[in-house]
This record gives structure tokens, C-alpha cells and sequence, in this order.
């Protein structure tokens, strides 16, 4: 009754073309954008911004990215946490040895730097796909961890490679409480989240997914394959990268080339499965529920079954969830949450009337 | 020249270690086209089990059984819950659920045997070989040697397994073609079974010898990785391809951490591997002894 375009007319090719053709989506998205820029900065504890808010927002723009190049361009990528470490370490080194460098332009190259990488790394993709393809990004994340632990250079010479982001300062404001990172992640989020909506609609997105449903075809009809595969590389690895920024920045302060390992990778990769392969929506579903998952087991395990498991029981059957999860959902819903929202919304638009 | 032989064999004979994990995903490979990740899992889990019965205080023999009868169920387990209901879905989604499946294994064997280090002792020495020793002043490990006959053992009996009985027939006949298989009426279900049963069972000799020679620890999940690179310079499909494969990379990744890590630190052994496998994914894509792909539209 509520959720339906009946009555919305469309008279103009803008609107035609707009971004959300449908009002009450509109208003919904503004809403959601109002209450996260407003509401929640004002109410939510210390503790949800640092630990579960910001880590959410990085992780969606990690997950948004390889949802870019594994949903949308089809080229299945283990590597996305050493595009991540590459953002990190890169705006680092641009804030370091820069003087006034300012810090959304350190993010920027940071991002760029991961996208030249990521470009380097997507190269075998011209030839090579599938698994095949898969295992080639394993040499992405195994080397790029390597390099930034040995060469002490990319670490200003600090022991093991730690390196302790800068403050974060924009126009002499300093972003230090938890609200001021937020908001900042968040606009930064909102913003590139916006870019690969539009990204994915255009014919940038178009020829990504004809790549992706039979590279061959897509060939056949005139899309350039080495372009458009290149460009998910490296569009990927931008938006990887500059998730590595934030992560290293906002959210935690001190980073090492070890915290950007496989698993992390896996992380990302499982966001993207869970939340909806191909669906920019589905990143940020998915991000929320792999971020959220193990602190409510934790929450589960401490209060519910307290003292019933001994901890190292408690952790493994967490990753015992956490494969049965992804299993679940390859199974019940292949298409992820996002889906699940799809649905939703169809019903919706027929509630409460059967037909 | 007498060290680089010594780094060569040694390197040889670890290629045959992660040779044994590779063929595991070959197996599986050919007779079900499912690029399964877990093998490493599996090898973890099968190791696990087999030590964690064996401190129950049972003997060798048996608990080489039991373990073995762990793993069919898990093969069982696995072919009934995780690939039956995806049938029919494209490979990367079973890929996918691979991986799901490996953090759900890993989890499975650190809950029921507890996540600390154990040692494993086959009765076999890790100790230069004292007569080669004597004769050309190179060092061969006995128990390293022991696992290339093991090897050479295995691949033998998989290979004629294949060639000449007639469960064997009917796996290449699925491999070749999944829907004619079944339209001369050989159960798939059975064969998925059978495979993922034999696969248990290479992957259970893989955990008992590299749980052996370091023990038996979180790590060996690590280490199978490795034996992705074997399998894109062998080829997905074939057998003596991850036995190459595997020999190739594990010597030139032992001579490369001798000869070219001392120029940049070393630890090039955790990526060299994959970089190799890379350069000669460029060259080859389709592997050493893999079937060229065709694309058709």
C-alpha cells in the first residue's frame, strides 16, 4: 500500500534514468542517510562507533569493492586484503614524506597506488580465468605481504613493520573523537558507494557484467575484454585501497602487513557471498552480518552458555558457524541477503492485497 | 655443486609432500569438476584424527582404520549436504562453498581433538642416509625418501585403480562427461562417494607424513595452499601433472630460497611458488598436462 510506483509518472528521460525511479526508495535512502549522519552520531555509544560502526563502514568498502570485481566483472579475487594493505601503507607513505600533504588526497593516492598494483596483478586475468584465476591472486596476497615486511622502507624502518597512522587532520580540524571519524568514514563511504551505483549502471557496468556472463560473447559484440577487465582490477583495488586507508586510519590506528593476511581476504570474500554477489546493497548487508556475527556468538557464548563451553570449544565452533553459514546461503539463497531485500520489496509492493 | 644437489634432492622430496595434497584435489577434480579448497582442511582434520585416536591408547593399525572410516564419513557427509543441493550451480559458487566447507573442517577437527601442537612418530627416522652419505657426501633423508616411495606406491595403485577395475572406468567416464555418464546409467552419487572416499584417503597419508615430520599443527593448513601452485603448473586434471608439478615446485622453491633469498632477505619460499605459477600461467594457461580449453560461445 505503501511501497508502490502506481501514479509515478516518468515525463523526461532524467527521470527516466534517475537512480531511484521509485519515490518511496528515494525517501527511504535519504532517511537512512539522515538518521546515519544525524541520528546515530548523536546516540550511539563510544563503543558502537569504534568498535562496530566504523569497522562495518571499512569493511562494506572493502567488500563493495570486490564485490566490483567478483560480481560485476566476474573475476574471482583472493587477494582484496593485500589491495588493502597496499592503500594503507601507500597513504601512509604519502602523509609521511610529503610535507602539507593533505589527507583525502593521501587517501586518494593510496587508492591509486593500490589500483596501479591491482592493475600489475589482474594482467593474468587476460589469459587465465576461473580458479586458475583465483590462485593467481594468491600470489598478490602472499608477495605483497612479503614485500611490506621485508622492505623496511614502506614502514618508515619500524620493527616487524608496524606502522602507527598519522593523525587525521582536514583544514587544521582534527578528527579524533569517535563521532568526528565516523562521520568522516561514513561521507567518504557514502560518496564512493554512490560512484559505484552509478558506476554499475552505466556502460562501464554493462560491459563488466557481459564479461562476466561469457567473456567470448561479450568479445563478439564489440566490448574491449582487456579493457573492461583491467578497469574492474583496477577500480577494485582503488576502492580496496582506500578501505585500507580508513582501516588503517580510522579504525585502527596501528597497522602491521600481517593483519592484511588471507583471512582477511576470506572475510571480504564471504561478505560479498553472503551479502549478494553483484549487488551494491548486498556489500553492505553483508558486511554488517559478518561483522556483527561474532560478536553476537561471543555475546551468545558469554551469557547465554556461560561456563557450558570451555573457550577454545567457543572460537572453533565459531568457525564452524561461519563455514556452515556460507554453505547455508550458497544453498538456500545463492544471491545473498540482498536478494532476501528484493523479495522483499515485490511483497511489499502488492501488500496487503494477494494479487 | 655437492650443495646445490643437496638443496635440489631436498627440495625434490618436499615437491613430493605437497605432490600428495595435489592429487587429492585432482581426484576430485576430474570425477566431479568441484575445485575443492577443503583438501587442505582434510588433511589437517585426517592428521588430527588419526593422533587424537591414537592418544585414546589405540594401535597403529587400528586407528589408521578408524581414521580412514572418518574420512569416508566426511566425504559422505559432504557429498549429501554441501554438492547434491548444488547441482547444477556454476563452479565458483561450488568453489565457494569449498571454502565455507574448510573453515567448517577446521573448526569440526580443532572442537572434537583440541587445537594444540601434537607430534607424530612414524618410526622412521628424519636422518641423512648413511651410505649416499659416505659415498657422494650428499645428505638424503630416510624418512623423506619414505615418503617418495610412498608416493610412487600410491600413484601406481591410483593409476591402475583407474586403468583396470571397474569403478575406475566409471570414474573417467564421469570426468570425461558427467551427462552421458548417467545416460549409460552409472550412479554419480555412488562415484561422487567413491571419489571423495579416496580422496579422504590421500589426504589422510599427506597428514600422517607431513604431521610427522612437523608435527601436527594448525599450520598444515597453510602448507596445502601450496599445493595450488602444483596444481596450475600440473594442470586441474591431471595425475602425473601433480606429481611434476608438485617435484618442480618444491625444488625450485628450496633452490630460489637458497640462491636468490640471501639478495632480498629471504622467506621468498612463502610466495615464490605462486609467483612461478603465475609466470608459467602466461606462458601455458592451461598447465603442463592439463586439457586445452576451448571456448565456445
Amino acid at each position: 500500500m505503501l511501497y508502490r510506483e502506481a501514479g509515478q509518472f516518468k515525463a523526461s528521460y532524467a527521470a527516466d534514468q534517475q537512480i531511484f525511479p521509485i519515490r518511496q526508495d528515494r525517501v527511504g535512502v535519504l532517511l537512512l542517510l539522515a538518521v546515519a549522519f544525524v541520528v546515530v552520531p548523536m546516540f550511539a555509544s563510544e563503543y558502537w562507533l569504534k568498535g562496530i560502526l566504523i569497522q562495518f563502514l571499512v569493511f562494506s568498502l572493502a567488500a563493495l569493492g570486490l564485490n566490483i570485481l567478483t560480481g560485476y566483472a566476474g573475476q574471482l579475487s583472493l587477494g582484496s586484503a593485500a589491495f588493502m594493505a597496499v592503500g594503507a601503507f601507500a597513504s601512509y607513505n604519502f602523509m609521511l614524506r610529503i610535507d602539507g600533504m593533505p589527507l583525502l588526497l593521501a587517501f586518494a593516492l593510496g587508492g591509486l597506488m593500490a589500483a596501479l598494483v591491482g592493475i600489475a596483478f589482474g594482467l593474468p586475468s587476460l589469459r587465465i580465468k576461473g580458479f586458475y584465476l583465483a590462485v593467481a591472486t594468491l600470489a598478490a596476497q602472499f608477495f605483497i605481504v612479503w614485500i611490506l615486511t621485508k622492505v623496511s622502507w614502506f614502514s618508515n624502518d619500524s620493527s616487524s613493520g608496524v606502522i602507527t597512522a598519522q593523525d587525521m587532520v582536514i583544514f587544521g580540524y582534527k578528527f579524533a573523537s569517535p563521532q568526528a571519524k565516523y562521520l568522516l568514514v561514513l561521507a567518504i563511504v557514502a560518496i564512493m558507494a554512490l560512484m559505484a551505483k552509478n558506476m554499475a549502471r552505466s556502460s562501464v557496468g554493462r560491459a563488466w557484467m557481459a564479461v562476466r556472463d561469457m567473456d567470448v560473447a561479450a568479445e563478439v559484440i564489440g566490448i574491449r575484454i582487456m579493457y573492461s577487465k583491467l578497469l574492474a582490477f583496477a577500480v577494485s583495488s582503488f576502492y580496496c585501497g582506500v578501505a585500507g586507508a580508513l582501516y588503517a586510519y580510522a579504525y585502527l590506528g596501528t597497522v602491521e602487513p600481517e593483519g592484511f593476511n588471507l583471512d582477511l581476504s576470506f572475510k571480504i570474500l564471504f561478505m560479498i557471498i553472503i551479502g549478494g554477489v553483484g549487488s551494491i546493497m548486498g556489500s553492505f548487508l553483508g558486511a554488517a552480518f559478518i561483522v556483527l556475527l561474532p560478536i553476537f556468538l561471543d555475546v551468545l557464548v558469554q551469557d547465554v552458555f556461560t561456563g557450558m563451553l570451555p573457550p577454545s570449544i567457543a572460537s572453533n565452533l565459531q568457525l564452524m558457524v561461519f563455514g556452515g553459514l556460507i554453505i547455508f546461503f550458497l544453498i538456500v539463497e545463492p544471491h545473498g541477503l540482498a536478494r532476501l531485500w528484493q523479495i522483499a520489496k515485490e511483497k511489499l509492493r502488492l501488500w496487503p492485497f494477494p494479487h | 655443486m655437492q650443495f646445490f644437489f643437496e638443496v635440489l634432492i631436498g627440495g625434490l622430496l618436499s615437491g613430493v609432500m605437497y605432490s600428495f595434497i595435489a592429487l587429492g584435489f585432482v581426484l576430485i577434480y576430474k570425477a566431479s569438476g568441484v575445485f575443492n579448497f577443503a583438501q587442505g582442511a582434510m588433511v589437517f582434520f585426517a592428521a588430527l584424527t588419526f593422533v587424537g585416536i591414537m592418544e585414546m591408547g589405540v594401535p597403529f593399525w587400528l586407528a589408521l582404520i578408524l581414521a580412514f572410516g572418518a574420512m569416508v564419513l566426511l566425504g559422505i557427509a559432504t557429498e549429501k549436504i554441501v554438492l547434491r543441493p548444488l547441482v547444477n550451480q556454476p563452479p565458483i559458487a561450488l568453489f565457494m562453498a569449498t571454502i565455507g566447507l574448510t573453515f567448517f573442517v577446521e573448526g569440526l577437527a580443532q572442537a572434537m581433538w583440541g587445537a594444540s601442537v601434537r607430534g607424530l612418530d612414524l618410526g622412521i627416522q628424519d636422518e641423512p642416509i648413511g651410505w649416499i652419505l659416505e659415498a657422494t657426501d650428499i645428505g638424503v633423508s630416510k624418512f623423506d625418501l619414505f615418503a617418495a616411495g610412498v608416493a610412487a606406491v600410491l600413484v601406481t595403485a591410483l593409476a591402475l585403480f583407474f586403468q583396470y577395475t571397474r569403478v575406475g572406468r566409471a570414474l573417467r567416464a564421469v570426468a570425461d562427461d558427467h551427462q552421458a555418464a548417467l545416460s549409460i546409467g552409472i550412479p554419480l552419487q555412488n562415484i561422487w562417494r567413491i571419489v571423495w572416499a579416496v580422496a579422504g584417503f590421500v589426504a589422510l597419508v599427506a597428514g600422517l607424513l607431513w604431521g610427522a615430520r612437523n608435527g601436527v599443527q594448525f599450520a598444515l593448513v597453510f602448507t596445502a595452499l601450496k599445493a595450488l601452485p602444483v596444481l596450475i603448473l600440473g594442470g586441474f586434471t591431471s595425475v602425473p601433472g601433480a606429481i611434476v608439478g608438485g617435484l618442480i615446485i618444491g625444488s625450485s622453491e628450496k633452490l630460489a630460497e637458497v640462491y636468490l633469498g640471501s639478495y632480498v632477505g629471504g622467506g621468498i619460499d612463502s610466495w615464490f611458488p605462486y609467483v612461478l605459477a603465475l609466470a608459467f600461467l602466461l606462458v601455458r594457461p592451461e598447465g603442463l598436462f592439463g586439457e586445452k580449453h576451448i571456448d565456445r560461445v
